[in-house]
């Protein structure tokens, strides 16, 4: 790679994350705002069940100590400093540091996304592949109702089914947990945390199949219309080698993307398998958040789940930018 | 000289039923489907999802087809009702986000740009948080409960339909006919109104019903988490959640059914809105 192209990485890079930025400040005040409006009264969920020995005057001293009866713009900029060296508060319901909690829950969750993430990448894409290559036979026209069906499937309904085959029939698998109940965390094997993603990592992965083998059997079919395939084809190349040479690079490229681009509905899904599995990751934190009113909690999460995404987005962007020369070419932004 | 004749009628009547007929067929009946639910639903017998402690846990036979629950109630009639609820949701929360989608895309790509750029921003900004996570947010801050669940699915929709419309209305914009009409001086709401509005008509119902599926499985995901319906509604989300407590018991059927009606349902619902798009999209209706 040359300077220039460096230059063009760099100043796509930087546009990026200005534009990431005013998007994470306008995230932070408008979940911060919505807070604020709930009917949930912080002074309330902080005490508690002691709520009935606070007075009125011990109630207006720690909204003061708090700086509750400040502007709202006030408390959010105090809020937001505190962010920014890295403070994101106490949780309400585990009395710890949200930051801490966000650390650990993210690390089991990342386990279980990128697992899903990478199952479901490949298996679609293959999918994607065989079923454009073997155009209008029952192979393409069953794994074209299955994406279709799939992409329809409620992802906490398909987590349900997966429980009372594997789990409850068959009992090859534990009900939930991300370890096993009774033990402690030191005697906590590897086998023993495999054993509990698999699960919901095949629910995940799963559901995810649908929208890449989709789109990569639309692209290929793309390709496969153009006419240097024809001309490859004139030259005799046939099956797994024409895909090979001409097809290949040319899908790979969009189906990567996708799945970074993806990262969003991959949180959704694993908020939703994560509980029914009730595996201690994000996705379980975020519903136990916004259950039990955990407000700092809840924000962390939120911002947190952001930055999942747009990290995700600017990779795909990047992908695009570094890989493919066309758009290195042409596109700034 | 039969056979063959026969063959040759066969044929006949095969290209009669092309794809476009027999798509039109299969979205006749996905709709007649969909409303015998919603028409069902009042037929159906209220007394069967009171308790009735001496038939509870029953597994799927001809008097209770689903099965039914650990209170004697009939899962069948529940999980209609369900849906009917799940619909009704959906229908008010998609309606809201394909009308939110519309006023935007034609803001965006009508009122110069400005207001294209703080509109593709506002676009990023909520595609920027999975949706999920601003549902959960939008029903903690509302409290939960109806209102909490549809303006969160409003509010959550609309931004992949918003670019499709602005990109259509950028077509339009610059169509013979609307310059024309510039040049006579009409105003641009007349414009907008008169002749861009009814262009768009089929691209809103199609992006409307392509909504409604993603409407409900949120719907139907944020009662299951328990942050949207509250538990004495006969949602889908909150029979399934329910049914959890009961699944290492054996008890599939509690959450094998209604999941299967959510899906089919939902499945239809893509159907036709996928018909409809091919029907009206000119390159893919005529083969």
């Amino acid at each position: 790679m040359n300077k220039r192209v460096n230059r063009h990485i760099g100043l796509f890079l930087l546009l990026k994350s200005v534009r990431m930025a005013t998007l994470l400040v306008a995230i932070c005040f408008i979940s911060f705002l919505l807070i604020k409006n709930s009917p949930i009264d912080p002074i309330q969920a902080y005490i508690g069940a002691d709520m009935l020995k606070v007075g009125p005057e011990q109630r207006e001293k720690i909204a003061e100590h708090w700086g509750l009866d400040q502007p709202i713009i006030v408390q959010f900029v105090s809020w937001g400093s505190a962010l920014l060296t890295g403070d994101l508060g106490t949780s309400m319901i585990y009395r710890r540091p949200v930051a801490e909690i966000i650390h650990e829950r993210f690390l089991h969750s990342f386990v279980l996304m990128i697992t899903a993430w990478v199952l479901s990448g490949i298996i679609g894409f293959a999918m994607g592949v065989i079923s454009a290559m073997k155009k209008d036979t029952w192979v393409d026209k069953f794994i074209k109702w299955y994406c279709y069906t799939l992409a329809s499937t409620p992802t906490f309904w398909l987590g349900l089914l997966m429980l009372i085959v594997f789990a409850v029939w068959l009992g090859w698998f534990p009900v939930g947990l991300g370890v096993p109940a009774g033990v402690l965390a030191e005697n906590v094997t590897i086998a023993d945390r495999i054993h509990h993603l698999i699960l919901p990592a095949m629910t995940l992965s799963v559901i995810g199949v649908a929208n890449v083998a989709l789109h990569t059997r639309q692209k290929l079919l793309d390709v496969l219309a153009s006419e240097y395939v024809l001309f490859a084809r004139a030259r005799g190349e046939h099956g797994f080698g024409l895909f090979w040479r001409h097809g290949l690079r040319n899908v790979a490229m969009p189906a990567i993307t996708l799945q970074f681009a993806a990262f969003s509905e991959l949180f959704g899904g694993a908020v939703l398998a994560e509980q029914v599995f009730s595996y201690p990751g994000l996705g379980q934190a975020t519903v136990e958040a916004g259950l039990r009113g955990d407000v700092p909690l809840l924000l962390g999460l939120v911002i947190c789940s952001a930055l999942f995404v747009f990290v995700g987005n600017v990779i795909a962007d990047l992908i695009y930018y570094v890989l493919d020369p066309r758009i290195r070419e042409r596109r700034m932004i | 000289m039969n056979a063959a004749f026969n063959i040759k009628k066969r044929k006949n009547t095969r290209k009669q039923f092309n794809r476009r007929k027999r798509t039109l067929v299969v979205t006749v009946i996905a709709v007649i489907f969909l409303l015998s639910i919603v028409v069902g639903r009042f037929l159906l017998d209220e007394g069967r999802v009171a308790t009735n402690l001496t038939i509870r846990n029953a597994p799927p036979s001809i008097e209770h087809l689903f099965g039914t629950d650990w209170l004697g109630r009939d899962m069948f009639t529940r999980t209609m009702m369900g849906l009917s609820l799940s619909m009704g949701v959906g229908l008010i929360g998609a309606i809201g986000s394909a009308s939110i989608a519309l006023m935007l895309g034609m803001a965006a790509a009508t009122m110069g740009k400005m207001a294209d750029r703080i509109i593709s921003w506002l676009i990023d900004l909520f595609l920027s948080v999975p949706h999920l996570v601003t549902l959960i947010l939008i029903a903690f801050t509302l409290g939960g409960g109806f209102k909490g669940i549809v303006i969160g699915i409003a509010l959550t929709h609309w931004p992949s339909l918003a670019r499709v419309i602005r990109a259509e209305v950028m077509q339009i914009r610059s169509a013979e006919f609307v310059r024309v009409s510039q040049k006579m001086g009409k105003s641009r709401w007349f414009i907008a109104a008169g002749h861009i509005l009814p262009h768009l008509i089929p691209q809103v119902l199609v992006g409307f019903l392509l909504l409604f599926p993603h409407a409900i499985l949120h719907e139907a995901a944020v009662t299951f988490l328990g942050l949207g319906l509250s538990p004495h509604e006969p949602a889908i989300g909150i029979i399934l959640s329910e049914s959890m407590k009961y699944l290492s018991s054996g008890m599939w059927w509690l959450a094998f059914f209604p999941g299967l009606c959510l899906l089919i349902v939902v499945r239809t619902f893509d159907t036709i809105g996928e018909n409809l798009r091919m029907l009206i999209d000119p390159t893919s209706a005529h083969d």
